[in-house]
């Protein structure tokens, strides 16, 4: 639920998603799910040439088991919000 | 659990919640590793790390070697800020405090 939050935070900013299978795309973060499913609009591929398939495509639906990183924008990140909030989950786990 | 201090490893997820802040080793499927500062977790063991300096081993097959065998090379890479999604994550490694 952290996390899901962390990204909700993140949304109209621009994330580079990196899947599993190395594809790289690069645009404006709309909206997240539960599961860390994604959408993105304004999408750019990375390595074009690459993945000439995707060149028409503009914006998308990815599945969040199918990504491998999300590269956040450093200046949105409150690394010491951060830090308290998973320290605080931490806790209401034990709880239970 | 009730007279447990909130201190000290009690729990294996304790021994990453006291690496928060910390800069960690992370070993990844697909042989990837990384190191980065922890800054969130969860139970999913889902990450965000800054800092991070991934590196990839590739094996580059040989002519006549045999199969399995080949020279590693290392491809590394520096991200600011990363999400790292808790399926590929292998291990989670603490600082070591020497």
């Amino acid at each position: 639920m952290l996390i899901f939050s962390v990204f909700k935070t993140l949304t109209d900013q621009e994330v580079t998603v990196e899947l599993k299978n190395d594809l790289c795309i690069k645009g404006t973060l709309k909206s997240v799910d539960q599961f860390l499913n994604i959408r993105l609009d304004a999408i750019q591929v990375l390595d074009e040439a690459r993945h000439p398939h995707m060149m028409a495509v503009k914006n998308c639906f990815i599945r969040g088991s199918v990504v491998r990183y999300v590269q956040l924008p450093t200046s949105a990140v409150d690394t010491q919000l951060l830090e308290d909030a998973t320290r605080r989950e931490a806790m209401n786990q034990n709880k239970r | 659990m009730a007279d447990v201090p909130s201190q000290g490893v009690q729990e294996p997820f304790d021994l990453i919640r006291l690496s928060l802040s910390e800069r960690v080793f992370v070993k990844l499927r697909g042989d990837r590793q990384l190191t980065g500062v922890l800054h969130a977790y969860d139970g999913h063991m889902n990450l965000i790390m800054s800092d991070v300096e991934e590196t990839i081993m590739i094996v580059e097959p040989v002519e006549g070697a045999p199969e399995g065998e080949g020279i590693v090379r290392a491809v590394k890479r520096n991200l600011d800020m990363l999400f790292v999604r808790g399926d590929g994550v292998i291990l989670v490694s603490p600082p070591s405090r020497t």
